[in-house]
């Protein structure tokens, strides 16, 4: 057919997308930049760079408190939003019953939702129960949004589970624990991985829910808004990078994990 | 104890979830539906009922904040859907193995709290930043910075929200069946017809998604106006934000959290009351 039209337009496309990537990139760009400078204010281009700033802002006391609180949230959360998201996806994509039309619906709420206006709800409902703000609430403010998405993420996973392993088990004399255990959550693993993957991270990166929920304590988000509102500090430049890169870590990783894992098993297979 | 045996497996599994979003999405909501009805300034969910906080509202210029955010994310979705369109389309239909490496490159921004990208852009628009800078010190040429203006908060608006449009385009769009495109044009349609009549109604669940999800997000944006607009713009989530905190005027952030609600809600439940998501997110 009409190829050499065809062969433009695909280059056009290539040409588009690139140039999103760049545009999604430029600010971590910025970012990384300014992290490396020596002065104190920012002016481009760079007249000196050093590390100066890294080496202050990992001495800080204040900061290795922040770092401990987001990563002690972002750790509960994973915990509890795979366990809840576990059985959340099998009740999504597993199994036929009643009410399943309107429980998938419901689950979608709180990602259709604003997070701000979330996060300000739950301030106001966890006042009306009349609970103290802490690192606490923020793992339960965070899970609302959280638990949907990982059920989502899991409940991809299961739809192509072939229920007829569970039942060749049975069959074969396995209990109910023992299906579960070297059947269902084996088959299902790569689903539960990227569900911890992205309850993690996305519990790190949150800002809106933190802001009105941890109360006294603070995450590494609210501690950076704090700042770049206040006035610039190089400490945000750093605090940013590293964010950034543990993301970009821990995204690449897991799935160079996911990818291995399955290529071993194909490879067992065949 | 029978009730619970009655539930089967599906409903079983589904029990914790539903619990859980019971104490923590549906009671929260029903509470700030009735602190909308207390006096103004209470804190105690136990005085008597008005309607004094809406009242308030439809006599002040809140509605000035409401067209503000509905404008902005109205024109991000539009905006989002032309820069997204193409580059969904490639990811399914051009990139072949490379699609699962810019996936990976589209999703790791996601991860990054907004406040810290957008501060990138600060960073790149401000006077003697990096565009400014570069332009100075290269052609000796001064222009005044965007940042801070309306211009700014879109930017910002579409440089959060691009992830959210795109996935649910990208997931549409490889719902197409390449008979229904190849059978189309076996019968003499022009590409531009292959498009509209085969391409957009296929992928119409993604494109219905994607829309739904960036306006709803859109609308409740907060952060971007106040790092990229420097207030040029309060947004109805800052008015319901200031009502929460400085002006420690509870009732009135509650109402105001009820009209985002209720536009929001009446959206989203019209798009998604019918939408087959089994579909959507189960075929092969």
């Amino acid at each position: 057919m009409e190829t050499k039209a065809s062969h433009l337009r695909h280059a056009l496309i290539t040409v588009w997308t690139l140039a999103v990537v760049l545009f999604l990139y430029l600010p971590t760009i910025a970012i990384t930049l300014a992290s490396f400078t020596a002065s104190r204010y920012f002016q481009f281009p760079i007249a000196e760079f050093g590390l100066e700033w890294w080496r202050k802002t990992f001495n800080s006391i204040e900061i290795r408190q922040l770092l401990s609180t987001s990563v002690t949230i972002a750790l509960c959360v994973t915990v509890i939003a795979v366990s809840l998201a576990f059985f959340g996806a099998m009740a999504f994509a597993r199994y036929d019953w009643r009410g399943r039309s309107f429980y998938q619906k419901l689950i979608l709420l709180p990602i259709f939702f604003p997070q701000s206006v979330l996060g300000l709800a739950l301030l106001l409902w966890f006042n009306a129960l009349g609970l103290q703000l802490s690192w606490m609430t923020a793992v339960f403010a965070h899970l609302v949004w959280i638990v949907p998405v990982v059920t989502l993420v899991i409940s991809i996973q299961v739809y192509s589970f072939d229920p007829a392993l569970e039942e060749a088990a049975f069959d074969l004399g396995a209990t109910r624990w023992q299906v579960l255990t070297q059947v269902t959550l084996p088959v299902l693993f790569p689903g539960l991985f990227s569900g911890a993957l992205f309850a993690f991270l996305l519990s790190w990166g949150n800002f809106p829910l933190s802001l009105y929920t941890t109360g006294s304590d603070t995450t590494v988000p609210e501690y950076l808004y704090a700042k770049m509102v206040a006035g610039y500090t190089p400490g945000v430049p750093v605090l940013g990078t590293v964010s950034t890169i543990g993301a970009a870590i821990l995204l690449v990783g897991g799935y160079g994990l996911i990818l291995a894992s399955r290529r071993a098993r194909q490879s067992v297979s065949e | 104890m029978r009730r619970f045996a009655d539930l089967g497996p599906g409903g079983k599994s589904a029990l914790p979830v539903l619990l859980f979003l019971l104490a923590g999405f549906v009671a929260p909501l029903i509470a700030v539906v009735w602190f909308s009805f207390m006096p103004p300034r209470t804190f105690s969910l136990a005085a008597e009922p008005s309607l004094a906080n809406y009242a308030a509202i439809f006599e002040s210029t809140n509605y000035i904040s409401f067209l503000w955010s509905l404008g902005l994310a109205a024109l991000t979705v539009i905006l989002l859907a032309l820069i997204c369109y193409p580059v969904a389309y490639g990811l399914v239909r051009v990139f072949g193995r490379w699609a699962m490496l810019l996936m990976l490159l589209f999703t790791i921004p996601l991860f990054v709290s907004e406040n810290i990208r957008l501060y990138g852009w600060v960073l790149l628009l401000i006077k003697n930043g990096v565009v400014l800078g570069t332009l100075k010190s290269l052609f000796g040429a001064e222009y005044a910075s965007i940042l801070f203006t309306r211009s700014a908060i879109l930017l910002g608006m579409v440089y959060v929200y691009l992830p959210f449009m795109l996935f649910p385009l990208t997931l549409g769009i490889s719902m197409i069946p390449d008979e229904a495109r190849d059978a189309a044009f076996d019968l003499g349609a022009s590409r531009w017809q292959v498009f509209r009549e085969i391409e957009i109604p296929l992928s119409m669940p993604g494109v219905v998604i994607g829309f739904l999800l960036t306006f709803v997000l859109a609308v409740g944006a907060i952060t971007e106006a106040k790092v990229m607009g420097g207030q040029r713009i309060i947004p109805i989530a800052q008015d319901i934000e200031i009502a929460f905190t400085y002006s420690q005027n509870w009732p009135l952030g509650a109402a105001l959290s009820v009209l985002l609600m209720l536009v929001v809600g009446i959206l989203v439940l019209a798009a998604l009351w019918r939408f087959d998501l089994d579909r959507f997110l189960g075929r092969k």
